[in-house]
C-alpha cells in the first residue's frame, strides 16, 4: 500500500490532498507514519521500527495497522493497486 | 521593457461586491496586480450602492449604465458617451444578463476602438441553463436531468421524476434546494417573477462541489484552467472560502468543453463530483467567477490574459498552477460620504 505521491503532509500531522481539496489533521503518530510511508519504506520496515521503539506487541500492531489502512483508504489517500 | 498595458483604460461591470458578489472587483484586482497601479479602471454600475463605486483606490471613475432590459441602443449610447470622456481601450462585462447586449454591440465597440473578448450568441446559448442538458447529451457530458417550468403546475412532473430534494433555478441567477412541494412552488414564483420563465427544475446530485475558472481562446482551446474546491458555502450556495485543487479529470473536462464550443472568453464550470467520481456539470457561467482573483494567486492570472488576448497579443496557454492556494472572503464596512452617493444617484457618475 502506497500513499498517493501528490499528497502533501506536514510534520505536525496536517494532510492535504491537492486533487480533491480534502484536508485532515492527524496526531504525531499519524504524521510519523505518513512520513515513513512517503519516504518509500515498506510496511515491514515501518512496523519493525515501531516494535523497536514502542512497547507494543506484534499482534496489536498488526490490528492497528489494518485499522490505519482502512482510514487511509476511506480518506482516498492510497494509490489504487493494479 | 516598458509595460505596454500599464496605461490602458479598462471598463468593468459587476461592482456589486456584496454577499452574492459579482466578479468585477476580483477582475480589477487581478488586472492591477498584473499591469500596475497606473491602469485606469472605469466602473460600469447599474445601481448606486454597488460597493465598487466607492472603492476609489481600485475604481478611478464609475458611470451608471442602463439595465439590460433597456436594450442595445441605450447601452451603446451610454458607452459612446463614456468613451468620449474616458477613451476606453477595453470593456469586460461580468454579468450573465448583460452579455447578450454586449455581444451584439461588440462590432460597433470595435469600430470605436473598444476591444472585447466575448463568446458568440450561439456559444452563449449552448450552455444556457435551458439548453444545458441537451448540450451535455450531444457532447457526452454528465448533466443532471431537468424540467423546464413555465407554470407552477409543471412542478408535479418534475417531482414525480426526481423526488426531493430538488434544485429550482432561475433562468439567469439564483438556485434553491427544496425539500417539499410548498418550498418548490414558493421558489418557482420567486424565480419566475425575478428572472422570467422558464424556471428550471434540476435533479439534485449529492457530492463535492467544485468550480472551474477558465479562459477559452475562441479556437477550441483554453489559455487557462484553474479548479477550486468550495470549503465554505453561503446560504445562497456561493463559495465564501475555497482552495485550488489539481486533478487532470477537471482540466480535461474544461478542455472538452472548449473543444466542443470554441468558447471565447472567461467562463466558470460548476461541477458536482459524486461518490463514483463522475463529474456532473451543474452550470456553465459565461463569464469569470467572483473568485477569479484566486487564479492570479495560484499563478494563472486569467483577467490579465484576457486583456492581452483581446488586444490580439499572443498568449501562451498556462501549464501549471499552485494547488492548495486558499481564499477566504470577508466583509468590510467601507466608509463613504453621502455627497458621493448623491453624485452617483443624481448624475450617474462618480
Amino acid at each position: 500500500m502506497k500513499i498517493k505521491s501528490n499528497i502533501a503532509t506536514s510534520e505536525n500531522g496536517f494532510i492535504f490532498n491537492p486533487a480533491t481539496g480534502d484536508s485532515f489533521s492527524g496526531n504525531t503518530m499519524a504524521a510519523a507514519l505518513l512520513l515513513a510511508m512517503k519516504s518509500g519504506k515498506t510496511e515491514r520496515e515501518i512496523k519493525q521500527e515501531i516494535l523497536d521503539r514502542y512497547d507494543v506487541k506484534a499482534d496489536q500492531l498488526n490490528r492497528d495497522w489494518e485499522d490505519w489502512m482502512i482510514q487511509l483508504k476511506e480518506a482516498n489517500l492510497l494509490e489504487l493497486e493494479g | 521593457m516598458a509595460n505596454k498595458y500599464a496605461n490602458l483604460c479598462i471598463a468593468v461591470t459587476g461592482l456589486n461586491a456584496n454577499d452574492n458578489p459579482g466578479p468585477g472587483m476580483a477582475v480589477i484586482r487581478s488586472l492591477k496586480e498584473s499591469f500596475g497601479e497606473d491602469l485606469r479602471i472605469i466602473g460600469l454600475s447599474y445601481e448606486s450602492l454597488e460597493p465598487g463605486i466607492y472603492l476609489r483606490n481600485l475604481v478611478n471613475k464609475t458611470y451608471q449604465v442602463p439595465y439590460p432590459t433597456e436594450g442595445t441602443a441605450a447601452l451603446l449610447d451610454r458607452l459612446t458617451y463614456i468613451h468620449q470622456q474616458e477613451n476606453i481601450d477595453l470593456v469586460i462585462p461580468n454579468f450573465d444578463s448583460e452579455l447578450f447586449n454586449f455581444i451584439k454591440i461588440a462590432p460597433q465597440l470595435q469600430q470605436m476602438g473598444i476591444a472585447t473578448f466575448l463568446p458568440s450568441h450561439q456559444q452563449l446559448s449552448f450552455r444556457d441553463k435551458v439548453h444545458l442538458k441537451e448540450f451535455g447529451e450531444k457532447n457526452n457530458f454528465h448533466v443532471p436531468a431537468d424540467h423546464k417550468l413555465f407554470q407552477a403546475e409543471d412542478l408535479r412532473k418534475a417531482t414525480d421524476d426526481f423526488n426531493f430534494p430538488l434544485m429550482v433555478k432561475g433562468k439567469f441567477y439564483d438556485a434553491h434546494i427544496v425539500y417539499t412541494m410548498d418550498q418548490a412552488i414558493k421558489a418557482f414564483h420567486q424565480l419566475s417573477v425575478t428572472w422570467g420563465v422558464p424556471v428550471i427544475a434540476q435533479q439534485y446530485i449529492k457530492g463535492t462541489e467544485i468550480n472551474i475558472a477558465a479562459l477559452g481562446d475562441g479556437k477550441g482551446g483554453n489559455a487557462s484552467v484553474v479548479a477550486m474546491r468550495k470549503l465554505y458555502i453561503t446560504e445562497k450556495g456561493k463559495a465564501w472560502a475555497g482552495v485550488t485543487i489539481k486533478d487532470d479529470k477537471l482540466i480535461d473536462l474544461a478542455n472538452q468543453f472548449a473543444a466542443a464550443t470554441n468558447w471565447k472568453g472567461g467562463y466558470e464550470m460548476e461541477i458536482m463530483s459524486n461518490d463514483k467520481g463522475h463529474l456532473y456539470i451543474l452550470e456553465i457561467n459565461p463569464r469569470f467567477p467572483a473568485w477569479v482573483y484566486l487564479t492570479a494567486a495560484a499563478g494563472q492570472n486569467q483577467p490579465a490574459a484576457l486583456v492581452k488576448m483581446a488586444l490580439d497579443d499572443e498568449v501562451e496557454p498556462f501549464e501549471d498552477y499552485q494547488a492548495g492556494k486558499l481564499f477566504v472572503r470577508y466583509s468590510w464596512d467601507h466608509i463613504a460620504d453621502i455627497t458621493d452617493f448623491q453624485q452617483m444617484s443624481v448624475f450617474g457618475e462618480l
